[in-house]
């Protein structure tokens, strides 16, 4: 019963987006106040109901009711309750149901944190976000139903798909879809902007918190998902150029490409069509990816259930959604007005070469994604593309971003000095240049790339720090969003330095071992001790034993295994890590081979600072709160006034 | 104004590739061996006094070679299909029966021989055919997936259309549904019979 509920307040909620879609826009051609008014409690009544709705669900996995039949797919009895709570999101219905609460969740707060905005904006933009919810909602009412009963219940549910069923997957989807929402309130303001006409830096300034947040929640949950394939996939990978990968790589992209475009629009008035475009371009990329990732036009290791009708739905979405948008966009935004001149050498031309470069990269990369599909439309054969043409595309591409940062932050708006630009930044490239050589010269399996990727990390540290040190000699406050920047951009150097050390120095034995074996890389030994059989939950493992000893010196005890889940006949791997600064050990066991003496398949990496990955992420995280925290983004009045 | 509708052009070419994307598999491999001579083997049979199968035998005539195992449970969702198939003598269907035996199957810590393991896959594959109806006219074993390597087996069920020179001319990967049957195999049969 309690199911039946939340699928009738699921159709409510539809019925609620339609209103809020349509009526306050219809408010703002009328300029009718009380049919614009309507927008924010439509808003918030459409957040209560789909949140019913979703918590009928997670209340039916709860008390394991398997007569629901995407509870019976996901869920199992012995499933620990933090599990139970994110097979909800486990499946397609209900993370596409996750996505419309979030998308419902981030409207309110566009109604909530929107007081000083002028009505018809506000009414504009939570019409829009209305109206792609409504178009959501009727995909999974259609579609894609996580209501549907199943009659006679089965005595227990499949369980959720074991490789989900960790800590750092629970809270990936929907980290991933708080960013991929998010960016839904950039276009929506973009939109707005374009509908009203007025596409003056007003709406530039208002985006630019929202457009920052998203990307915060993006690159957290881009940064879990690598982590969560580092460790539960037991290669010791954490990037692999998968489909469902690259579709959050594209947006993030984007977004990043979208923050510096705003900057320029809200400080300059420049770029207002292309900071318009790309704020089109960053929310229809997670449409896309939404499609590539729900319709199973591509194979991808992330293997989804998939449907073609789906696919089409989400297509014609998609095709409206990006269509109408684009279609506004050669419309209006011809009437865009030119901001302040633009010197050939000056902060906005630099922006600008990185915004362009990001989103060459952004094609590069779809092309890459997309190209079996062309190829196999074209009735040219069947092809994949992998890392080999990524990595030479995507590389190229990123080292003039990262060579950007930093001139780009010492040059000056408008106009910039040459003399005086080469002046300050002659300490940065002297040190990039001669932390490169070193490491090219002067270490084991130094090559110039790693040389190359050393010198860009430091060239970016030094540069903020020549730009921290001259900020410092001036007067006057210095304003958090200045420190949030910086942090960034240091987690962008420190991602830099571990993708160089990782790539350039991992390195990794696969070896088979009896109990007593040993195999040594890079100054550890680790020995196989025992192997012993223990019992989770809801598996069986098999467990290792593995001393790491340094220079001789016992230092840990590795413990990788080999679990069976009970309800799936594909064992899983389940790597141990010794974490450290500077560098990981990572032991995974594979399967036993048969033989005189039992052996086991044993794989043992060693990642220098492959924690870098991460922690430039967190960086990254940190620096994009910092930024938004800025007091300036909470005075709209004073700036729209001015 | 004309620039402006660059961004909208790119996408509608976008839309049109992910529609058509939409309508393939990106599964569906063509199998190399399309169009080639269908590999040679001789297997055992499932009557054990029967001579061994050889591809040869069905020379001169279409068949159709029917990739199966007990374990696989996406061929009893095609089974049905191919024993009212079979009834209607359209064309001779061979069994393959790939890799029967597993390691499940087994007692802990056995390892029988090829001929006990035949006979495993004799009385296993023999109960589940008079179980479900058999549709072959003959069916062999591939008890250690040689044949399906040669064949490029990517996953059971899948079907070969071999004509009457043991050319292969249609390749099924998984589950055969009636509209291959009827819009796909047919019509190249009646083909290759009027040929």
């Amino acid at each position: 019963m309690i199911i039946e509920i939340g699928h009738f307040a699921l159709i409510l909620a539809a019925c609620v987006a339609l209103i809020q879609g349509t009526l306050p826009l219809m408010g703002t051609w009328r300029q009718d106040g009380q049919w614009q008014a309507l927008a924010k409690p439509t808003a918030l009544l459409q957040f209560a109901l789909i949140a019913l709705a979703y918590g009928t669900l997670t209340h039916a996995a709860l008390i394991d009711d398997f007569s629901v039949k995407y509870i019976a797919g996901q869920s199992n009895t012995l499933l620990p309750v933090p599990y139970k709570v994110a097979s909800v999101w486990g499946g397609h219905e209900g993370s596409l149901l996750l996505w419309v609460l979030m998308l419902s969740g981030w409207t309110v707060a566009v109604a909530v944190f929107s007081q000083r905005l002028p009505l018809p904006m506000v009414a504009r933009v939570i019409a829009v976000l209305g109206l792609i919810s409504a178009g959501f909602l009727l995909f999974i009412l259609i579609t894609s139903s996580p209501f549907e009963r199943l009659i006679p219940a089965p005595a227990d549910g499949r369980d959720l798909n074991p490789l989900l069923q960790d800590p750092g997957l629970v809270i990936h989807p929907p980290m991933l879809y708080m960013g991929y929402v998010g960016f839904s309130v950039a276009f929506a303001f973009a939109v707005a902007a374009l509908l009203s006409g007025r596409m003056d830096a007003a709406w530039a300034r208002w985006s630019r918190p929202w457009t920052v947040v998203a990307w915060m929640f993006m690159t957290t949950g881009i940064a879990l998902g690598s982590w969560w394939a580092y460790y539960e996939l037991g290669w010791g990978g954490w990037w692999f150029w998968d489909p469902v990968e690259n579709a959050s790589l594209m947006p993030w992209l984007f977004g990043t490409a979208l923050i510096h475009a705003l900057m320029v629009t809200d400080k300059r008035g420049g770029f207002k069509a292309w900071s318009i475009l790309l704020a089109i371009g960053a929310f229809s990329l997670c449409l896309l990816g939404t499609f590539l990732v729900r319709s199973g036009v591509l194979t991808s290791v992330h293997a989804f259930a998939n449907d073609p009708e789906r696919g089409i739905f989400i297509l014609i979405l998609l095709a409206l959604v990006v269509g109408i948008s684009l279609t506004l966009f050669a419309w209006r935004a011809p009437k865009a007005t030119l901001g302040g001149e633009i010197g050939l050498v000056s902060r906005e031309s630099m922006l600008l070469a990185n915004s362009v470069l990001l989103v060459v990269a952004t094609a590069a990369v779809l092309l890459g994604t997309i190209y079996p599909l062309i190829i196999d439309a074209l009735n040219l054969g069947k092809l994949s593309v992998g890392a080999p043409y990524f990595n030479a595309v995507f590389v190229p591409l990123m080292v003039p971003v990262i060579f950007l940062m930093v001139p780009g932050g010492i040059a000056h708006w408008r106009e910039a000095k040459l003399q005086s630009l080469a002046r300050d930044m002659r300490l940065p490239a002297t040190a990039a240049i001669v932390a490169g050589a070193a490491v090219w010269l002067f270490t084991d399996r130094g090559t110039a790339l790693t040389g190359m990727g050393i010198g860009l990390a430091v060239w970016v540290v030094v540069g903020l720090l020549v730009q921290i040190a001259d900020r410092l000699k001036k007067p006057g406050r210095i304003a958090p969003s200045f420190w949030g920047m910086h942090l960034a951009h240091l987690g962008i150097a420190v991602v830099v330095v571990g993708i160089t050390f990782v790539k350039g120095y991992e390195e990794e034995r696969d070896v088979r071992m009896a109990i007593g074996d040993n195999v040594t890389i890079a100054n550890y030994d680790f020995t196989l001790r025992e192997v012993t059989v223990v019992d989770g939950p809801n598996y069986k493992a098999l467990q290792a034993a593995v001393q790491v000893f340094k220079n001789g010196q016992p230092i840990e005890v590795l413990r990788p295994e080999k679990r069976k889940y009970f309800s799936s006949s594909m064992p899983m791997t389940e790597a141990a890590i010794d974490y450290g600064w500077f560098r990981d050990l990572y032991v995974a066991m594979g399967d036993p081979i048969p033989g005189d003496k039992q052996q086991w398949a044993i794989r043992v990496y060693y990642k220098p600072f492959v924690s870098w990955l991460w922690g430039g992420a967190v960086l990254m995280v940190l620096g994009g709160l910092l930024s938004v925290s800025d007091r300036r983004y909470r005075n709209t009045k004073k700036t729209l006034a001015a | 104004m004309k620039k402006f509708l660059i961004p909208l052009a790119l996408f509608f070419v976008l839309v049109v590739f992910l529609a058509i994307g939409l309508k393939r598999d990106p599964k569906e491999i063509p199998s190399p061996l399309m169009g080639r001579v269908a590999p040679a083997f001789t297997l055992p049979t499932l009557d054990p006094n029967a001579p061994a199968f050889d591809p040869q035998q069905m020379r001169g005539q279409v068949w159709m070679l029917n990739v199966w195992a007990t374990w696989c449970v996406a061929c009893r969702q095609e089974h049905p299909l191919l024993v009212a198939f079979s009834k209607a003598n359209q064309l001779p269907i061979v069994g393959l029966n790939y890799k029967e035996v597993q390691a499940q199957d087994l007692q802990q810590g056995t390892q029988p021989d090829t001929a006990q393991t035949l006979a495993i896959a004799r009385q296993k594959s023999a109960a589940w055919l008079q179980r479900f109806g058999n549709p072959y006219a003959v069916s062999v074993f591939d008890l250690d997936g040689r044949v399906g390597i040669n064949y490029g087996v990517y996953g059971v069920p899948e079907t070969y259309l071999i004509d009457q020179a043991g050319v292969i001319r249609y390749k099924q990967i998984g589950v055969l549904t009636p509209e291959v049957l009827t819009e796909k195999i047919l019509p190249l049969v009646k083909a290759l019979n009027a040929s």
